[in-house]
């Protein structure tokens, strides 16, 4: 019955990004829909509340197509990091990690996996945020630099997937990820400037926001959108590029030397 | 012939204490091999160690010639794991399940070999039912199926039969000594005694992280081949006190080597006037011979 070495010669990874694909989707109402009515919400309270009162970009965009991008981003980072977050979490907690621990697979292989499909649902997401939004501000279709966007999107997606591969992995129980979540992924992306520009806030917190890496994600997403920004945009591709090479690098040497994973 | 699994020096400290303390062992190619010990002993960290769930701090484990970390891709093709734990993952069925499992070792369209798997351990009416919808003894037969998606040559099974029912454990056997038939090393660890004598070859002892014992099954059995007689009384009389292997309540289970020894205990027993309640006697199996290797201070 043995099968010979050359015959099993084949690659695990994708099998393990076509579960993690597979595990969210056979959740989407609450995976994908459920992420989506809640932007939605969102927009329509923010929007509905503050559009008289709020100018952004010197008046040059509406405040609800000035929030769009960032409700679409915010999204977009939040849903990545619960994906890889959950999903490894879950395993650990219900012991069939193992599964995925037994067979070959790679550091880079197991990396990618998880990574891809927590970044394809925070994509799907996403793009679901900005097709149900668009009814309330058209003028957001009109990309004006479309690359940028789709760039922004992936270095965000990619980071927070990557920082969900390193929270799951670190949480004993789901108190701990919550905690995780709730006093840094949350707070990081509230006060990235999705709600607002940063110019409307004080000096300090203005200063405080530029130490924040979520704020270069959101301000370079958008610029994709209007080609106006708060910074400018270049600067945010190279501080959200930088972070996400040595984010990747470490979490991928964590998983080399199997942190918390092989005792 | 390279050894199916060989285990030198192999140590593993959790804190204070030796899960494994210098371990040596080897396995040979089509062995039926029983890995025997009380809770704690460090069976379940040598098999994570086998398996590369769990890293050594000291020595070396091969898999047919390949080390589990050097070459642990090549390793872990060679090995299945039925891993102690009742997991599986609640989202898929079980086909979703032994399919996927499949994919992780790089084997695609594998449904022939699926279907033979589920036929022989009588899951195939249920091949498309979720994970969660099975009893413990279907989900503890969909983690054995698991283990030899990927045809493995070496099997290692943790207590694969516990919370299986007689009826399921005997089909289960009768697989598992197929696979063993057909070629596959076979690493089995249990708490049915009866089980591993009646299935493996070759047994080693584990306490405290040592091998205390490692013989055929039968050279166990006769090195410990004996009597034990169980006694319902109120005393053992002083001599024979340090014959007795375990006492519980009025009960006292007490070693001999010979029938005639027997007739000396009663003799003694009616000297000193101890009357009996109640007389069993055995001959030694598996059981008896893990009870004495465990009591002995030497092995300790």
């Amino acid at each position: 019955m043995s099968a010979p070495l050359g015959a099993l010669t084949g690659y695990g990874w994708p099998t393990l990004l076509y579960k993690e694909l597979l595990r969210f989707w056979k959740v989407s109402f609450q995976t994908i829909a459920a992420p989506i009515l809640t932007a939605l919400l969102y927009l329509m309270i923010f929007s509905h509340v503050l559009s008289s009162r709020v100018a952004v970009f010197g008046g040059q965009v509406s405040y609800a197509a000035f929030l769009i991008p960032g409700l679409v981003m915010m999204s977009v980072l939040q849903n990545s990091f619960a994906n890889t977050s959950s999903s490894l979490i879950q395993s650990k907690i219900t012991g069939n990690l193992i599964f995925v621990l037994l067979p070959p697979l790679t550091p880079g292989g197991f990396y990618a996996a998880y990574v891809l499909a927590a970044m394809a649902r925070g994509l799907a997401v996403g793009l679901g945020v900005l097709l149900v939004t668009l009814w309330f501000a058209p003028e957001v279709a009109a990309l004006a630099h479309p690359a940028w966007v789709i760039l922004f999107a992936l270095l965000g997606s990619l980071i927070l997937a990557t920082m969900g591969v390193v929270g799951g992995i670190w949480a004993d129980k789901f108190d701990q990820l919550a905690a995780f979540q709730n006093f840094i992924i949350v707070p990081l992306t509230f006060l990235s400037g999705v709600f607002y520009s940063i110019h409307s806030l004080p000096p300090v917190w203005q200063a405080a926001s530029h130490f924040n890496p979520f704020f270069y994600m959101i301000d370079g997403f958008r610029y994709g959108f209007f080609g106006l920004a708060d910074v400018p945009p270049l600067r945010s591709l190279a501080i959200v590029g930088v972070f996400a090479v040595v984010l990747v690098g470490v979490t991928l040497n964590l998983l080399a030397r199997g942190w918390k994973l092989r005792h | 012939m390279t050894p199916a699994v060989d285990i030198r020096g192999l140590a593993r400290r959790f804190g204070a204490i030796d899960a494994l303390a210098g371990v040596d062992l080897c396995v040979a190619p089509g062995e039926f091999f029983g890995l025997l010990g009380p809770n704690g002993a460090g069976k379940t960290t040598l098999i994570s160690i086998l398996a590369g769930l769990t890293r050594a701090d000291r020595g070396s484990v091969r898999i047919l010639g390949h080390d589990v970390v050097a070459d642990y891709r090549v390793a872990r093709r060679l090995i299945g794991v039925v891993p102690q734990e009742l997991v599986f993952d609640p989202f898929f069925s079980v086909r979703e399940t032994l399919r996927i499992q499949s994919g992780y070792f790089g084997i695609r369209d594998n449904d022939d070999w699926i279907d033979e798997i589920l036929h022989h351990l009588d899951l195939t009416s249920r091949a498309d039912a979720n994970m969660r919808a099975l009893s413990g003894g279907m989900k503890r037969r969909v983690l054995v199926g698991q283990a030899l998606v990927h045809k493995p040559p070496l099997i290692v099974l943790d207590e694969p039969t516990a919370g299986v029912d007689v009826e399921l454990r005997q089909s289960l056997w009768a697989f598992i000594r197929k696979l063993n038939t057909d070629g596959h090393t076979i690493i089995l660890t249990t708490h049915y005694l009866e089980e591993a004598e009646a299935l493996c070859g070759r047994i080693a002892m584990l306490k405290a992280g040592r091998v205390v014992a490692l013989d055929t099954t039968r050279n166990l059995l006769a090195r410990f081949a004996a009597l034990t007689v169980r006694l319902s009384v109120a005393r053992v009389p002083a001599a024979w006190q340090p014959r007795v292997l375990r006492e519980a309540g009025p009960l006292r289970w007490l070693g001999l080597t010979t029938y005639a020894e027997l007739e000396e205990l009663l003799a003694a027993l009616r000297r000193d006037d101890i009357r009996i309640d109640e007389l069993a006697l055995t001959e030694t199996d598996l059981e008896h011979a893990f009870v004495r290797i465990m009591a002995d201070p030497v092995a300790a």
